[in-house]
Protein backbone atom coordinates (compact mmCIF):
# COMPACT_ATOMS: atom_id res chain seq x y z
CA UNK A 1 0.00 0.00 0.00
CA UNK A 2 1.77 3.12 -1.13
CA UNK A 3 -1.25 5.46 -1.24
CA UNK A 4 -1.88 6.31 2.40
CA UNK A 5 -4.65 8.88 2.14
CA UNK A 6 -7.07 10.31 -0.39
CA UNK A 7 -9.22 13.35 0.20
CA UNK A 8 -11.76 14.49 -2.36
CA UNK A 9 -13.44 17.84 -1.92
CA UNK A 10 -16.22 18.07 -4.45
CA UNK A 11 -17.08 21.64 -3.48
CA UNK A 12 -13.53 22.88 -4.03
CA UNK A 13 -12.97 20.46 -6.94
CA UNK A 14 -9.78 19.35 -5.20
CA UNK A 15 -8.14 15.97 -4.89
CA UNK A 16 -5.41 15.50 -2.26
CA UNK A 17 -3.49 12.26 -2.44
CA UNK A 18 -0.76 11.20 -0.03
CA UNK A 19 1.62 8.38 -0.88
CA UNK A 20 4.64 6.81 0.79
CA UNK A 21 7.58 5.34 -1.05
CA UNK A 22 10.24 3.08 0.35
CA UNK A 23 13.02 5.18 -1.17
CA UNK A 24 15.05 8.25 -0.25
CA UNK A 25 13.67 11.66 -1.16
CA UNK A 26 16.20 12.35 -3.92
CA UNK A 27 15.17 9.26 -5.84
CA UNK A 28 11.48 10.19 -5.69
CA UNK A 29 12.37 13.71 -6.82
CA UNK A 30 14.23 12.24 -9.82
CA UNK A 31 10.95 10.65 -10.96
CA UNK A 32 9.68 14.21 -11.53
CA UNK A 33 12.87 16.00 -12.53
CA UNK A 34 14.18 13.51 -15.09
CA UNK A 35 11.91 13.48 -18.17
CA UNK A 36 12.97 9.91 -19.10
CA UNK A 37 11.85 8.71 -15.66
CA UNK A 38 8.76 10.93 -15.65
CA UNK A 39 7.47 9.43 -18.87
CA UNK A 40 7.67 5.95 -17.39
CA UNK A 41 4.80 6.72 -14.99
CA UNK A 42 2.92 9.87 -16.12
CA UNK A 43 0.81 8.18 -18.77
CA UNK A 44 -1.09 4.91 -18.29
CA UNK A 45 0.48 1.95 -20.15
CA UNK A 46 -2.14 2.27 -22.91
CA UNK A 47 -1.38 6.03 -23.30
CA UNK A 48 2.38 6.39 -22.78
CA UNK A 49 3.68 9.93 -22.34
CA UNK A 50 6.62 11.46 -24.19
CA UNK A 51 8.12 14.66 -22.82
CA UNK A 52 9.70 17.04 -25.33
CA UNK A 53 10.54 20.55 -24.11
CA UNK A 54 11.67 20.31 -20.49
CA UNK A 55 12.44 23.66 -18.85
CA UNK A 56 12.32 22.58 -15.23
CA UNK A 57 12.63 26.06 -13.71
CA UNK A 58 10.24 28.80 -12.51
CA UNK A 59 8.42 30.23 -15.54
CA UNK A 60 9.65 27.33 -17.68
CA UNK A 61 7.60 25.32 -20.13
CA UNK A 62 7.34 21.56 -20.29
CA UNK A 63 5.57 19.94 -23.22
CA UNK A 64 4.45 16.35 -23.62
CA UNK A 65 2.11 14.18 -25.59
CA UNK A 66 0.29 10.97 -24.80
CA UNK A 67 -0.09 8.42 -27.58
CA UNK A 68 -3.33 6.47 -27.92
CA UNK A 69 -3.31 2.77 -28.90
CA UNK A 70 -4.31 3.96 -32.40
CA UNK A 71 -1.27 6.25 -32.54
CA UNK A 72 -3.17 9.50 -32.00
CA UNK A 73 -1.31 12.12 -29.96
CA UNK A 74 -2.87 14.19 -27.16
CA UNK A 75 -0.69 17.16 -26.32
CA UNK A 76 -0.26 18.72 -22.89
CA UNK A 77 1.76 21.59 -21.49
CA UNK A 78 3.02 22.49 -18.03
CA UNK A 79 3.86 25.99 -17.00
CA UNK A 80 6.28 25.62 -14.10
CA UNK A 81 5.08 28.07 -11.43
CA UNK A 82 7.64 27.16 -8.75
CA UNK A 83 10.24 24.47 -8.33
CA UNK A 84 12.32 23.92 -5.18
CA UNK A 85 14.57 20.89 -5.72
CA UNK A 86 14.35 18.31 -4.28
CA UNK A 87 11.21 19.12 -2.29
CA UNK A 88 8.41 20.85 -4.13
CA UNK A 89 6.93 21.54 -7.52
CA UNK A 90 3.95 23.69 -8.57
CA UNK A 91 2.73 23.54 -12.14
CA UNK A 92 -0.24 24.57 -14.25
CA UNK A 93 -1.25 21.76 -16.56
CA UNK A 94 -3.09 22.62 -19.78
CA UNK A 95 -4.23 21.02 -22.99
CA UNK A 96 -2.08 22.12 -25.93
CA UNK A 97 -1.50 21.57 -29.63
CA UNK A 98 1.48 20.01 -31.39
CA UNK A 99 3.22 23.42 -31.56
CA UNK A 100 3.03 23.93 -27.79
CA UNK A 101 0.17 26.45 -27.79
CA UNK A 102 -2.21 26.18 -24.83
CA UNK A 103 -5.78 25.36 -25.85
CA UNK A 104 -7.76 28.23 -24.27
CA UNK A 105 -11.06 26.35 -24.67
CA UNK A 106 -9.98 23.65 -22.25
CA UNK A 107 -9.59 24.14 -18.50
CA UNK A 108 -6.15 24.48 -16.92
CA UNK A 109 -5.48 22.64 -13.67
CA UNK A 110 -3.02 23.32 -10.89
CA UNK A 111 -0.83 20.71 -9.30
CA UNK A 112 1.10 21.13 -6.05
CA UNK A 113 3.58 18.43 -5.12
CA UNK A 114 5.53 18.23 -1.83
CA UNK A 115 8.07 15.65 -0.68
CA UNK A 116 9.15 14.98 2.90
CA UNK A 117 11.53 12.30 4.16
CA UNK A 118 11.33 10.30 7.35
CA UNK A 119 13.53 7.32 8.28
CA UNK A 120 14.64 6.79 4.69
CA UNK A 121 11.03 6.74 3.41
CA UNK A 122 9.53 9.52 1.35
CA UNK A 123 6.05 10.96 1.68
CA UNK A 124 4.55 12.64 -1.36
CA UNK A 125 1.58 14.95 -1.00
CA UNK A 126 -0.11 15.91 -4.21
CA UNK A 127 -2.89 18.45 -4.45
CA UNK A 128 -4.76 18.67 -7.71
CA UNK A 129 -6.89 21.82 -7.78
CA UNK A 130 -9.81 22.26 -10.15
CA UNK A 131 -7.98 19.69 -12.18
CA UNK A 132 -10.70 18.69 -14.56
CA UNK A 133 -8.16 18.00 -17.29
CA UNK A 134 -6.95 14.64 -16.02
CA UNK A 135 -10.42 13.40 -15.30
CA UNK A 136 -11.44 14.66 -18.69
CA UNK A 137 -8.55 12.97 -20.42
CA UNK A 138 -10.01 9.74 -19.16
CA UNK A 139 -13.50 10.79 -20.19
CA UNK A 140 -12.02 11.67 -23.56
CA UNK A 141 -10.40 8.28 -23.82
CA UNK A 142 -13.64 6.57 -22.94
CA UNK A 143 -15.65 9.01 -25.02
CA UNK A 144 -13.44 8.41 -28.04
CA UNK A 145 -14.42 4.75 -28.09
CA UNK A 146 -18.06 5.21 -27.11
CA UNK A 147 -18.53 8.31 -29.24
CA UNK A 148 -17.06 6.58 -32.25
CA UNK A 149 -19.41 3.63 -31.95
CA UNK A 150 -22.35 5.90 -31.32
CA UNK A 151 -21.43 8.12 -34.28
CA UNK A 152 -21.02 5.18 -36.62
CA UNK A 153 -24.28 3.71 -35.33
CA UNK A 154 -26.03 7.01 -36.03
CA UNK A 155 -24.56 7.20 -39.53
CA UNK A 156 -25.63 3.64 -40.27
CA UNK A 157 -29.14 4.51 -39.10
CA UNK A 158 -29.18 7.60 -41.33
CA UNK A 159 -27.89 5.66 -44.33
CA UNK A 160 -30.55 2.98 -43.78
CA UNK A 161 -33.38 5.55 -43.90
CA UNK B 1 -14.25 7.82 -45.68
CA UNK B 2 -16.40 6.35 -42.99
CA UNK B 3 -13.60 6.27 -40.43
CA UNK B 4 -12.83 9.91 -41.26
CA UNK B 5 -16.39 11.06 -40.60
CA UNK B 6 -16.60 8.80 -37.55
CA UNK B 7 -13.52 10.47 -36.13
CA UNK B 8 -14.89 13.96 -36.68
CA UNK B 9 -18.15 12.96 -35.02
CA UNK B 10 -16.26 11.41 -32.11
CA UNK B 11 -14.25 14.61 -31.61
CA UNK B 12 -17.47 16.62 -31.54
CA UNK B 13 -18.84 14.17 -29.02
CA UNK B 14 -15.65 14.57 -26.92
CA UNK B 15 -15.96 18.33 -26.98
CA UNK B 16 -19.50 18.00 -25.63
CA UNK B 17 -18.29 15.69 -22.86
CA UNK B 18 -15.49 18.11 -22.00
CA UNK B 19 -17.76 21.16 -22.01
CA UNK B 20 -20.22 19.38 -19.74
CA UNK B 21 -17.62 18.48 -17.15
CA UNK B 22 -16.16 21.97 -17.21
CA UNK B 23 -19.63 23.49 -16.74
CA UNK B 24 -20.37 20.99 -13.98
CA UNK B 25 -17.37 22.20 -12.02
CA UNK B 26 -18.02 25.89 -12.59
CA UNK B 27 -21.59 25.20 -11.51
CA UNK B 28 -20.30 23.77 -8.24
CA UNK B 29 -17.62 26.41 -7.71
CA UNK B 30 -19.81 28.87 -5.77
CA UNK B 31 -21.18 28.52 -2.20
CA UNK B 32 -24.60 30.01 -3.05
CA UNK B 33 -25.00 27.65 -5.97
CA UNK B 34 -24.02 24.67 -3.81
CA UNK B 35 -26.60 25.77 -1.25
CA UNK B 36 -29.23 26.11 -3.98
CA UNK B 37 -28.35 22.55 -5.07
CA UNK B 38 -28.83 21.25 -1.53
CA UNK B 39 -32.19 22.99 -1.14
CA UNK B 40 -33.44 21.83 -4.51
CA UNK B 41 -32.39 18.26 -3.77
CA UNK B 42 -34.63 18.09 -0.69
CA UNK B 43 -37.51 20.04 -2.15
CA UNK B 44 -38.46 21.64 -5.46
CA UNK B 45 -38.89 25.29 -4.42
CA UNK B 46 -40.01 28.02 -6.77
CA UNK B 47 -37.44 30.61 -7.90
CA UNK B 48 -39.36 33.18 -5.84
CA UNK B 49 -39.11 31.09 -2.67
CA UNK B 50 -35.41 30.42 -3.34
CA UNK B 51 -34.75 34.13 -3.77
CA UNK B 52 -36.30 34.82 -0.35
CA UNK B 53 -33.69 32.54 1.27
CA UNK B 54 -30.67 34.58 0.21
CA UNK B 55 -29.59 38.12 1.05
CA UNK B 56 -29.35 39.05 -2.61
CA UNK B 57 -31.61 40.28 -5.37
CA UNK B 58 -34.11 38.07 -7.19
CA UNK B 59 -32.10 38.69 -10.38
CA UNK B 60 -28.87 37.49 -8.72
CA UNK B 61 -30.51 34.26 -7.52
CA UNK B 62 -32.07 33.78 -10.94
CA UNK B 63 -28.60 34.10 -12.47
CA UNK B 64 -27.19 31.39 -10.18
CA UNK B 65 -30.09 29.12 -11.13
CA UNK B 66 -29.35 29.80 -14.80
CA UNK B 67 -25.68 28.76 -14.35
CA UNK B 68 -26.80 25.57 -12.61
CA UNK B 69 -29.33 24.90 -15.33
CA UNK B 70 -26.72 25.31 -18.09
CA UNK B 71 -24.49 22.84 -16.23
CA UNK B 72 -27.38 20.38 -16.14
CA UNK B 73 -27.24 20.38 -12.33
CA UNK B 74 -30.82 21.61 -11.91
CA UNK B 75 -33.91 21.57 -14.09
CA UNK B 76 -36.77 24.08 -14.09
CA UNK B 77 -40.38 23.11 -14.37
CA UNK B 78 -43.28 25.42 -15.01
CA UNK B 79 -46.14 24.88 -12.52
CA UNK B 80 -48.98 27.34 -13.07
CA UNK B 81 -47.56 30.80 -12.46
CA UNK B 82 -44.52 29.42 -10.65
CA UNK B 83 -41.22 28.03 -11.87
CA UNK B 84 -40.04 25.14 -9.70
CA UNK B 85 -36.38 24.14 -9.50
CA UNK B 86 -35.10 20.65 -8.72
CA UNK B 87 -31.60 19.16 -8.52
CA UNK B 88 -30.55 16.66 -11.17
CA UNK B 89 -28.98 13.91 -9.08
CA UNK B 90 -27.33 12.27 -12.10
CA UNK B 91 -25.33 15.40 -12.92
CA UNK B 92 -24.08 15.73 -9.34
CA UNK B 93 -23.05 12.07 -9.48
CA UNK B 94 -21.18 12.80 -12.72
CA UNK B 95 -19.09 15.51 -11.05
CA UNK B 96 -18.28 13.05 -8.28
CA UNK B 97 -17.30 10.45 -10.86
CA UNK B 98 -14.89 12.92 -12.49
CA UNK B 99 -13.07 13.24 -9.15
CA UNK B 100 -13.15 9.45 -8.70
CA UNK B 101 -11.53 9.10 -12.11
CA UNK B 102 -8.88 11.61 -11.13
CA UNK B 103 -8.23 9.52 -8.02
CA UNK B 104 -7.89 6.34 -10.11
CA UNK B 105 -5.49 8.12 -12.43
CA UNK B 106 -3.25 9.17 -9.52
CA UNK B 107 -3.43 5.75 -7.86
CA UNK B 108 -2.17 4.32 -11.15
CA UNK B 109 0.61 6.88 -11.29
CA UNK B 110 1.70 6.22 -7.70
CA UNK B 111 1.78 2.46 -8.41
CA UNK B 112 3.96 3.05 -11.49
CA UNK B 113 6.26 5.38 -9.52
CA UNK B 114 6.76 2.60 -6.95
CA UNK B 115 7.56 0.16 -9.74
CA UNK B 116 10.18 2.43 -11.26
CA UNK B 117 11.70 3.00 -7.80
CA UNK B 118 11.85 -0.72 -6.99
CA UNK B 119 13.55 -1.47 -10.33
CA UNK B 120 16.17 1.15 -9.57
CA UNK B 121 16.59 -0.31 -6.09
CA UNK B 122 17.19 -3.82 -7.46
CA UNK B 123 19.02 -3.46 -10.78
CA UNK B 124 18.78 -6.65 -12.83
Amino acid sequence: MTVTNVDKDLDACTLTITAEFDAPLERVWELWADPRKLERWWGPPSYPATFERFEFEPGGTVTYFMTSPEGERFYGLWRVVAVDPPRSLDVEDSFADADGNVNPDMPTGQMHMRLTEEDGRTRMELISVNETKEAMQQLLDMGAAEGMQQAIGQMDALLAE
Amino acid sequence: MQSGSGRAAALTYNQVVVDNVDQLFSGLADPTRRDILRRCAIDAPSVTRLAEAYPMSFAAVQKHVAVLERAGLVAKERRGRETLVHTEAAAVAQARRALDELEDLWRGRVARMSEVLSEQGNPQ
